[in-house]
This record gives structure tokens, C-alpha cells and sequence, in this order.
């Protein structure tokens, strides 16, 4: 009895010390091979009585328990311990950089495209376009600009022949005449794209982009001319409040014409769109003149409603707070890397416009 | 349009503050440009007391005179003056002032090693007098309480400028900006006093406006001023030319500017002894020439409004006149003529001779048909009181009478039209004050347009008066309804916006580059479309409308180069142009990458780009954008500025005519041609015009939901063939061998070289194998494994590669 305690000890304390693999393994044929001490009391037992035989039995397998149980301990240890000794040697520097990331960019032009038509898309609008090549019907007499009128001289064209027959648009306007030849009322329509003007110095740039805004039905006024554009206007600056000035002027495709004028101030050198008690000039709209609904077959005396132009290159200028117009066009890397958009950032109405 | 406020107040009795007057014009829709002085370097000219003089140390004729400027400390001043004493009063110039004889700015310096600041003035030096002599010396009486204060005065009145649009030509004219105050309570219109000029015999020189098809000329008022004598103007009309930035001439052109700009009525003076005989105006003559007052000589062509005497043209009606017949010092007799030309004539000369003048802008935009006499009588009366000299009676030839326009206007318009309302009587005063005559029928009004406002023609340009006048400010703002008649985008504009965000996430900045180009670097990227000139370039190098994307690309590509970057991936969306016809362009992405990838990337290989990253990037966007990888077809074709050998197009379907997309190496030559350093240059280019519409399409139910769990095999084959063989049409045939067996082929590697015919490569690929019903047996396998090996060798002329 008092021997198989003493293995049982002897055994337990020899484990308890820190050993390696095979040391264990060896201790583990010593108890339990085909010689081994624990293995070699469990062949006495046959030669028991049966009562002194199952008493002895039972104190042998629970010994053999115990020791089995300490031997798969250690081994598991010794395992555990030799892992992570290996991973230890296998350590990286993680501050080392990352593989390359290819991080593309959106334009501001592209970027304020989509922001305007989220927004015009919240309040019902949908967008048209035309081609950047137009004849002068549709740029300038069917917007009531007869060849003699002197607004003409208001745009620097671009001709294609030496007729003046062929352009580049000077304006988004004649998408108003296509759509509106191409359909019947209502419209309500906004129309982003490529404008040209032979202009060229540091405030202009010889193409820029405008968005031409049409809404006609039986009985809309100047006062949805108004709600719409305080609408954009908020919504595009983000801001909760702006205020907004319409003053009369005269563009000969709307009657009354109004410019638009927004309050701002300025800070650091920056211009900041809000309530600053400083005027600046970012659109011209009006009610669409009876001589052009006419002139796209659409009864004036049953329709009306508003149009209006608005400048991107500038409105994009205005938000982010970019100096130089001409800059958009000039295709510098580092332009385009500080002023681009992440292609993720996709404007929209349940997102909002920006992050 | 420029003027003072004391000029606008000869026409408008206002008590108005400069600023109520000046928001009021911008409410009436003239704007404000600018409201400033118009030379205030003025301002920095002071009256200034010599409080001591000091002899310079280093200079005899010098002094170092302490002045008062009105401020806390005296200012030290070097002088040389001999009068500069003690207790001058004088005219101090302080550092950034310009002295007006000589343009010189001035700064703090030292003279002879002491500091001045600033300058005491003569009068020479400041153009009051010749007087150089000395420092100018000012009146003690007049002058001593003034210390510190502005010495020039009347230069200090401040000058509108407003830009006035199109359609009001009235508001070229002071007394039009009066009347529109007037009429929006700024104040009360002053009468034009009608002074009875003496008028003398009749107007001897006979005047006739030949009747003939396109006569630009409807009245030509005249008359004779004889015995005057031309001068220098009075100080009062030469304030105000001067105040307009304008140089005063004599007093014979100072009047008729004065009129012009004081009525928007111009008017022309001849030297009446330089007519031969009489003046007819007539239509020109092709080929006729005559010398302007500009000092240049102009060649007519046919039916231009010319006024002529015996010996040939005097002038261009309404346009410029002649030199032969122009005014001097000396003039004795001046025939005035005050006429109405028809815009749309002054127009087509003035276009044809491209000559702009002040009188051109204002006939082309309408002239008053009834202030033809009120301009002769205002003029003639100015110069018989400055210059002398007795009035004729005035001649007017008319060929048409001026009938006021009549428009009836339905009151309930301006609601409808602004959604607000203003009472009828409001309506009423407001046109009655703009110079309508107004009779009210019921809801009608019977209105006659003013002669001065061409621009007014129908019913709404009579809601736009009343509303101008009443105020934008009163009109609403409503909420903006959300209903919707269609969908925002439609299929192809959804398409654009995919296709920029998809190829920008794969690395490419995206740019805006102009639509136009320069034809030398066009007609690399041309191909056999047609050159679309720009018949009035901005510059020579942006003279054609692009035929290609890259063409702009590449230009800006290689600016980016020579600013130091290597690895540049860039790419626009927007359209290139096939004709010179409204709706001859398509849409097309073009984009470029140069240089290497993975460049100094301590983990991964560099390499150069190459054909096979663009075929990534425009077969990737075309996949992202919904069509299947699997239908696209390849084509070893491309446009000529692509390298020859590594370079393709890109189909939807095998059997599609149209390419959606081209990739490649750019062509060696374009880049030697263009001189571009880059190590490697390769593009990419999708037409959306040609991308059809997905058949299966995003709101459509999936197909249903099948996978195979039974094992999967794979297999490995080495097929030798010929060397031009595609490796597409290698996956097009084992693919076709079952389809339902063979999920996927990869293709993991081409070789030539050792082992291998000259002629020949051997390409490897990985065949995986699994069906849907049962687990393969190795039966099966070897069955379809034998299928593949003798279908591509029969079909392809292949070997498999033992």
C-alpha cells in the first residue's frame, strides 16, 4: 500500500519539476510501458483476493488517473511553452509600411455634379443633357436672342464655320429648347454640363460648367423660383440659415429675370456662405420668357414657370475653397490629389452630401 | 455708366442718403459696379503748416522743415524751397501719394542722410498753375482752420458706375436712372426746363434720307450753329467730363458728350463749311472708303447707313464720324445733327467693320425717337451760351412717324406671374411714374410704352416693370414640392456616374480637361474621324475640337512628368467629337498609367506597367458595372496610336461589331513623338455609347441558388501550340467540352524557350472538375481528362506536353 503511495509521490514531485519532452516521456514508459512500475502492480493483481483485489484495484486506477492526468498536463505545457518560444522568433516589424494603396480621386467638378443633382433629385427634378455642339437656333434665337440683339455680345462665342451656324454652347440653356421640343409639359428638369465662352484670363476659363434649372406647370410662380433656390442653396452649403437677395436683371430667355446674390463673409482670407453682411453673385434665373414657350410649341397662356443658370466650377469653389478657377482644368497631380474626392464618398439623399 | 450723384440730382429731387440711393438702384435691377471716388490719390494731398525749418546738415540749399498735418506728432519734411519758412501754410504729400505731374509715387527716404517724409508740393507739381518756383503758398485766412484736411475738393465727389443691361437703354442716361428712382419713391422727377432758344433763319444745308431698301436711318435731325467760337470747356462741364474719367476735348465735343450722357440722346457736330453742298444718308456703296475720326480708314460694303455730302461720305450714321468734316479750335459754324438710327442696321455695320463706339452701343440698343429736338435744343442752346454764335431753325427729315406701342395688360397677370398682390392703383402709379400712359378698362389697363423703352413689348415685360419697381424682396418664398414626373437619371446617366467612381477606386485621379485641343497632338489620337477646327481659337494650340480623350491626357501627363512624378494613373469621362454637328460626340472614359508598379515598395517586386494592368482595370470597371467576365470577347485589334503587339479590344459578346473598350501599351512612336520620359505607358478607353443595356439588371429576381457539395478534382494540362495561338480560343474550347463538369479553367503559365519549337509555346492550365449529381470516380476523371487532351489537339492542332 505505502509503496504505491510512495510511486504515487515519488512521481508527483518528480513532475512538478520543469522537464523537457522527453523526460516526460520517459517517466510516462517508466510508470506505464510494458514494464513500467504502474503497469507492473496491475499484473499482481490477479493473484488477489477478490475483496483485497478490488479495494486494491481501485486505489491503483486512481493513482494511474492521477498520474496520466499530470503527464498530459506537463506535455501540454511543455508544448504551449516550445510554440510560443518559436512564434517569439518569428516576430515582424509592423511598423514596416503596408502594400501599396491605389486611392483614386473624384474632381470637384464631378463631385458638385452629383451633390446638385442629389439634392434637385430630393425635390422632384430630373436631369437632361445636350451636346456640347449646338446650332445658333438653339443657343441663341430660340431663347428669344435674335442674331440682332445685343445680349449676343453678352456671350464670346465659339464657332465651328464661318457662318456662325455651328458653336460651342455658351450656356446650358438650349437643353431647356430640347427638352421641351422633345416632350410635352410639365418639366422639371435640371440639365449639368460643358459650357464654352471665348474667354480666357485669371477669373475665366475658356470651358466651364453651368446647370440650367427648368420647372414649367400651369401655376408656377416667381415664389417657387425663390423656394426652390433657398432650398439649393441651403442645402448644397449645408447650413441651416442663408440669406439670399434676388435682384432684377435681364436675360432675354426670362421675363421678370433676376440675379441671385448670397450673404457671406470673409474669414482668414476665405469665403464663408451664411448670414456675412458681404453680397456675392452665383446664379441668374427667371421666369421663362413667353417667346421661347412659344418658340418649343409650348401654349404660354396655359404654362409658365422658372428657369435659371447656375456656375459649378464657382459654386465648387465657394464650398471647398478653392482660389483659382483655372486650376480645374490644368490636370496638376497635386490639385487633383488635394482638392479630389474619394470615389467612396458618393452624395446622396440618405447619406447627406458629405460626411 | 458713370455718374456723380450731384449730376443725378439735376434730374431727381431726393433727400435720399447717398447709400438709400445706391441699394435703390440695385433693387430697380441697375447695378451698383462700383461707388467710389474716382481719383482719390487726391485724398493723400493735405493743407499743412510749417511749424519750424532747420538747415540740413549736409546740404547748403536744403532744409528740414517740421510740418503740421492735423495730426499728434509733425512729420519731418526735406525741402528745397527757398519760400519753405516758418508758419507756411502749404500742401503736404505724404508717402504713397503719386504726384500728378509726373506719375512719381512717393516713399519714405533720405535725402542727403536725413529721413523725409513725404513731400511739400508747388503748384506745378500738383497741375494748379505753371507756378514751379517755390512750394505753393496757401491763403491764412482761407486755409488755417483746414489743417490736416483734404486740399483738392471738388475731386472728391464720388462716382456711380452701374452695369446696365441690354434692355434699358433709357439708364444710359442719367435722366433715365432718375426716373426709375422716381418711380420707386427715391424721389421726385425734375421737369426738363424748356427755355425758348432764340432760333434764327432756316437750316440752309439741305438734308434728304434717300428712300431705299435697308435704310438705316428713320429721322435726321439738324441744325446751324453759325459764328461760334470753339474753346476750352467751362470748368463745370469740364468737371463733369473729367468726373466720368473721360478727357475733355473743346466745348463744341464736351456739349454733345454732356447731352449724350445726360440724355442717352448722341448727337454728331460738323464743321458746316467742310459739307460739300448737302447731305444725303443713303445706303453705302461696295468698296466706298472713308477716313473716321479714329484716324483709320474703312472700306464699306453695300447697305451700310452712311451720311454723305457731294464729295463722298462724311461719316457712318450712328456709328463714327468722319474726319474730313470733324470739328477743330477754329470751327465757325457746326451743323449739330440729331438723328434715329435702326438698331439692327448699327448692329450689322458696326459687326461688319468690327468697330465698337459709345454711340454704336447706344443706337444698337434703341435711342429715343422723340429726343431728337430735345437734343438739338439743349445742345445748341450750351454752345450759343459757351461758343457764340446764332441758331438755326431746326430740320428734321422723317421717312416713318413714331406711333406709341399700345399693350393691353390683364391686372391679374402680375399675381399669377409673381404670387404676390399689390393693390390696382399701386400698379397704376408705378407704370404712370416709369412714363406709361395708363387708362383703366375694369380688370384691363390700355397702356402706351414710353418712346425711350424699346425693350417693352408684351404684357410680362409689364410685370417685370412693376415688380422691379415694388420690390423682388415682396415676392415669397414657398416650399419646394417633392413630387417627382421622372426618374432622376436615366439608364445611361446612371452608367456615367458607375463607370467615373469605378474607375477612380482603382487608383486613377480623375481630371476635367478642355473639350478642344491642339490639332498637332489630335491628329496622333485621330484615327479616320473628321478634324473639327474651331474657327476663333482662344491660341493656336487649342484650335481643334478633340477626337480622343488621350489627346488632352497625354498633354497633361507629360506636364505632371516633368514635374517630377513617375507613377501617374489619370483618367476624364467626357465626350470626344466625331462631326461638327449638334449630337456628333460620344462619351468616352479615357485613362493613362505611366511609370512602375509597386515602386520602392520594401515587400513587393517593382515592375513596369503593361498591357495587362489595363486590361484589369477596364475588364474590372465593365464587370463592377454589371456584364458578365464570361461573354466578353477579346480582340488582338486596336486604334494605330496603340502598340501593335500589346494592345486589344474588348467586345460584350463574340459576335458584337462594336468594341466597348481598347487597352495597351501606348504606341512607342507617339511617345517618342510627344517626347514624354516615362519608363512605361500604358491606357485604357470605354465607349458608353456602345456598352448595351445589362439583360439581367439589378432589381431582378436572382436566379436560384445551386452549388455542388460532391468532391471537387483538379488537373493539370500543358498544351504546345503554335505560337500566335489565343489562349482564349484554348479556354473556349475546353470549356465547351462539358459544361456542366468543367467549373473553372486557369490559365497559370505560358513558356517558351528550351524544349520548346522556335515556333511554338507551351501553355499550362488548371482544370477544375466537379459535378452536380454524384462524387467523380477516377474513371470519370480520366474519361473527361482523355476528352480534353484529344478535343484540344484536334480542334487547336495542339500537343499536350509530356
Amino acid at each position: 500500500m505505502s509503496y504505491i503511495k510512495k510511486i504515487k509521490d515519488e512521481y508527483l514531485y518528480k513532475l512538478n519539476n520543469n522537464l523537457s519532452i522527453e523526460i516526460v516521456n520517459q517517466i510516462k514508459t517508466e510508470l506505464f510501458g510494458k514494464n513500467g512500475q504502474i503497469s507492473n502492480l496491475f499484473k499482481t493483481l490477479g493473484s488477489l483476493k477478490t475483496d483485497e483485489r478490488i479495494k486494491y484495484a481501485s486505489e491503483l486506477n486512481s493513482i494511474k488517473e492521477e498520474l496520466q492526468e499530470k503527464i498530459n498536463s506537463k506535455l501540454q505545457e511543455i508544448e504551449i511553452r516550445e510554440v510560443n518560444s518559436k512564434l517569439e522568433n518569428e516576430k515582424v516589424d509592423v511598423t514596416l509600411p503596408e502594400r501599396e494603396i491605389n486611392r483614386g480621386k473624384i474632381h470637384p467638378v464631378s463631385q458638385v455634379i452629383d451633390e446638385i443633382s442629389s439634392i434637385f433629385s430630393e425635390i422632384g427634378f430630373s436631369v437632361e443633357e445636350g451636346p456640347d455642339i449646338e446650332n445658333e437656333h438653339y443657343n441663341f434665337t430660340a431663347l428669344n436672342t435674335p442674331d440682332n440683339h445685343p445680349a449676343r455680345d453678352m456671350h464670346d462665342t465659339f464657332y465651328l464655320d464661318n457662318n456662325k451656324e455651328l458653336l460651342l454652347r455658351t450656356h446650358t440653356s438650349p437643353v431647356q429648347v430640347r427638352t421641351m421640343l422633345n416632350g410635352k409639359p410639365p418639366f422639371k428638369i435640371i440639365a449639368p454640363g460643358r459650357t464654352y465662352r471665348s474667354d480666357s484670363d485669371q477669373t475665366h476659363s475658356p470651358m466651364f460648367h453651368q446647370v440650367e434649372g427648368l420647372h414649367i406647370d400651369k401655376d408656377i410662380n416667381m415664389g417657387h423660383l425663390k423656394g426652390c433656390l433657398n432650398y439649393f442653396i441651403k442645402s448644397f452649403f449645408e447650413v441651416d440659415k442663408i440669406k439670399m437677395r434676388f435682384r432684377p436683371s435681364h436675360f432675354p430667355f426670362t421675363e421678370p429675370s433676376a440675379e441671385v446674390d448670397i450673404g457671406y463673409e470673409l474669414k482668414d482670407g476665405k469665403i464663408v456662405i451664411g448670414e456675412g453682411n458681404k453680397w456675392l453673385e452665383i446664379l441668374g434665373c427667371g421666369m421663362v420668357h413667353p417667346n421661347v414657350l412659344k418658340n418649343v410649341k409650348v401654349n404660354p397662356d396655359k404654362y409658365q414657370g422658372y428657369a435659371f443658370g447656375i456656375g459649378i466650377d464657382r459654386l465648387g469653389m465657394l464650398k471647398y475653397g478653392i482660389n483659382d478657377l483655372r486650376a480645374f482644368f490644368e490636370t496638376d497631380y497635386r490639385w487633383l490629389n488635394h482638392f479630389g474626392f474619394d470615389p467612396l464618398d458618393v452624395p446622396s439623399n440618405y447619406r447627406g452630401l458629405s460626411r | 455708366m458713370k455718374f456723380t450723384i450731384g449730376w443725378l440730382k439735376e434730374h431727381l429731387d431726393t433727400k435720399k442718403k447717398d447709400s438709400e440711393l445706391i441699394d435703390k438702384l440695385t433693387d430697380l435691377g441697375l447695378e451698383v459696379e462700383s461707388f467710389e471716388s474716382l481719383n482719390s490719390d487726391l485724398d493723400n494731398f493735405k493743407v499743412a503748416k510749417i511749424i519750424n525749418t532747420e538747415q540740413h546738415p549736409n546740404a547748403d540749399r536744403l532744409r528740414i522743415c517740421d510740418v503740421d498735418i492735423g495730426q499728434e506728432n509733425t512729420v519731418k519734411v526735406v525741402c528745397g524751397a527757398p519760400n519753405a519758412k516758418k508758419d507756411l501754410l502749404t500742401i503736404y504729400a505724404g508717402p504713397g501719394s503719386i504726384i500728378p505731374k509726373n506719375n512719381m509715387k512717393l516713399s519714405v527716404s533720405k535725402i542727403r542722410g536725413v529721413i523725409s517724409y513725404g513731400m511739400l508740393c508747388s503748384e506745378s507739381e500738383l497741375n494748379l498753375s505753371d507756378e514751379s518756383e517755390g512750394i505753393t503758398e496757401l491763403n491764412t485766412s482761407q486755409y488755417l482752420d483746414k489743417i490736416g484736411k483734404n486740399f483738392f475738393k471738388s475731386n472728391s465727389e464720388k462716382v456711380v458706375d452701374l452695369s446696365i443691361t441690354p434692355n434699358r437703354p433709357d439708364c444710359l442716361g442719367v435722366r433715365g436712372v432718375a426716373r426709375d428712382l422716381a418711380a420707386a419713391g427715391a424721389g421726385k422727377l425734375k421737369n426738363i426746363s424748356n427755355k425758348n432758344i432764340k432760333k434764327n433763319g432756316s437750316q440752309t444745308i439741305k438734308v434728304s434720307i434717300k428712300k431705299e431698301k435697308n435704310q438705316g436711318c428713320i429721322v435726321f435731325g439738324s441744325c446751324l450753329i453759325k459764328g461760334v467760337t470753339n474753346k476750352e470747356s467751362p470748368k463745370w462741364l469740364k468737371e463733369k467730363i473729367i468726373s466720368l474719367g473721360q478727357k475733355p476735348i473743346s466745348a463744341i465735343v464736351d456739349i454733345t458728350n454732356y447731352v449724350m450722357l445726360d440724355l442717352n440722346r448722341p448727337l454728331h457736330a460738323y464743321d458746316a463749311d467742310k459739307i460739300d453742298k448737302e447731305i444725303t444718308v443713303r445706303n453705302s456703296k461696295n468698296g466706298e472708303t472713308f477716313e473716321a475720326l479714329d484716324n483709320k480708314e474703312y472700306k464699306l460694303s453695300d447697305e451700310m447707313c452712311v451720311i454723305s455730302d457731294k464729295s463722298g461720305v462724311l461719316g457712318l450714321g450712328g456709328i463714327i464720324g468722319g474726319k474730313r468734316s470733324g470739328t477743330e479750335i477754329n470751327t465757325k459754324n457746326i451743323l449739330l445733327e440729331s438723328a434715329y438710327f435702326i438698331p439692327r442696321s448699327i448692329r450689322k455695320t458696326s459687326k461688319l467693320l468690327n468697330l465698337d463706339t459709345d454711340a454704336k452701343f447706344r443706337f444698337e440698343r434703341g435711342i429715343d425717337p422723340e429726343s431728337i429736338e430735345l437734343g438739338l435744343l439743349k445742345a445748341s442752346e450750351l454752345i450759343s451760351k459757351i461758343c457764340g454764335g446764332k441758331i438755326s431753325n431746326f430740320d428734321i427729315q422723317k421717312t416713318e412717324k413714331f406711333n406709341k406701342n399700345k399693350i393691353k395688360f390683364n391686372l391679374s397677370l402680375f399675381e399669377k406671374i409673381t404670387g404676390f398682390k399689390i393693390k390696382d392703383h399701386e400698379i397704376i402709379k408705378i407704370l404712370t411714374d416709369l412714363g406709361f400712359e395708363v387708362s383703366r378698362k375694369k380688370l384691363e389697363l390700355d397702356l402706351k410704352i414710353p418712346t425711350w423703352r424699346p425693350d417693352i413689348t408684351q404684357p410680362i415685360d409689364i410685370v417685370e416693370e412693376i415688380v422691379r419697381v415694388k420690390g423682388y424682396n415682396n415676392i415669397e418664398t414657398l416650399e419646394p414640392e417633392k413630387t417627382k414626373i421622372k426618374d432622376t437619371l436615366n439608364k445611361q446617366q446612371k452608367l456615367f456616374h458607375f463607370l467615373q467612381r469605378s474607375v477612380a477606386s482603382k487608383g486613377y485621379f480623375e481630371t476635367v480637361t478642355w473639350s478642344f485641343t491642339d490639332s498637332k497632338i489630335n491628329n496622333l489620337f485621330k484615327e479616320n474621324l473628321k478634324e473639327i477646327k474651331i474657327v476663333n481659337p482662344i491660341s493656336s494650340d487649342l484650335n481643334v475640337l478633340r477626337n480622343s480623350i488621350f489627346t488632352n491626357l497625354i498633354f497633361y501627363l507629360k506636364k505632371n512628368l516633368d514635374r517630377g512624378f513617375k507613377d501617374i494613373s489619370l483618367f476624364e469621362i467626357g465626350p470626344i467629337f466625331k462631326d461638327s454637328k449638334p449630337g456628333a460626340q460620344l462619351t468616352v472614359i479615357g485613362a493613362i498609367k505611366s511609370g512602375k508598379v509597386s515602386r520602392l515598395i520594401w515587400n513587393e517586386k517593382e515592375r513596369l506597367v503593361d498591357v495587362f494592368d489595363v486590361k484589369k482595370d477596364a475588364i474590372q470597371t465593365l464587370v463592377e458595372a454589371g456584364y458578365d467576365r464570361k461573354s466578353l470577347f477579346i480582340r488582338d485589334k486596336s486604334p494605330s496610336y496603340y502598340h501593335p503587339g500589346k494592345a486589344g479590344s474588348v467586345y460584350l459578346d463574340k459576335d458584337d461589331i462594336e468594341p466597348v473598350a481598347y487597352f495597351g501599351d501606348i504606341h512607342p512612336n507617339i511617345i517618342k513623338k510627344l517626347d514624354i520620359k516615362t519608363e512605361g505607358l500604358v491606357g485604357f478607353e470605354i465607349y458608353l455609347d456602345h456598352l448595351k443595356e445589362n439583360k439581367i439588371k439589378l432589381k431582378d429576381q436572382k436566379p436560384n441558388f445551386e452549388y455542388s457539395d460532391f468532391q471537387k478534382s483538379e488537373r493539370d494540362f500543358a498544351f504546345i501550340v503554335d505560337k500566335n495561338f489565343k489562349a482564349q480560343d484554348l479556354v473556349e474550347i475546353i470549356s465547351s467540352i462539358d459544361k456542366d463538369l468543367i467549373r473553372s479553367i486557369k490559365i497559370f503559365d505560358i513558356y517558351e524557350g528550351e524544349n520548346i519549337p522556335v515556333d511554338k509555346k507551351s501553355i499550362a492550365l488548371n482544370v477544375t472538375i466537379q459535378s452536380f449529381e454524384k462524387t467523380l470516380e477516377e474513371s470519370d476523371l480520366e474519361k473527361i481528362n482523355n476528352l480534353i487532351i484529344s478535343t484540344v489537339e484536334s480542334k487547336s492542332g495542339a500537343k499536350i506536353r509530356s
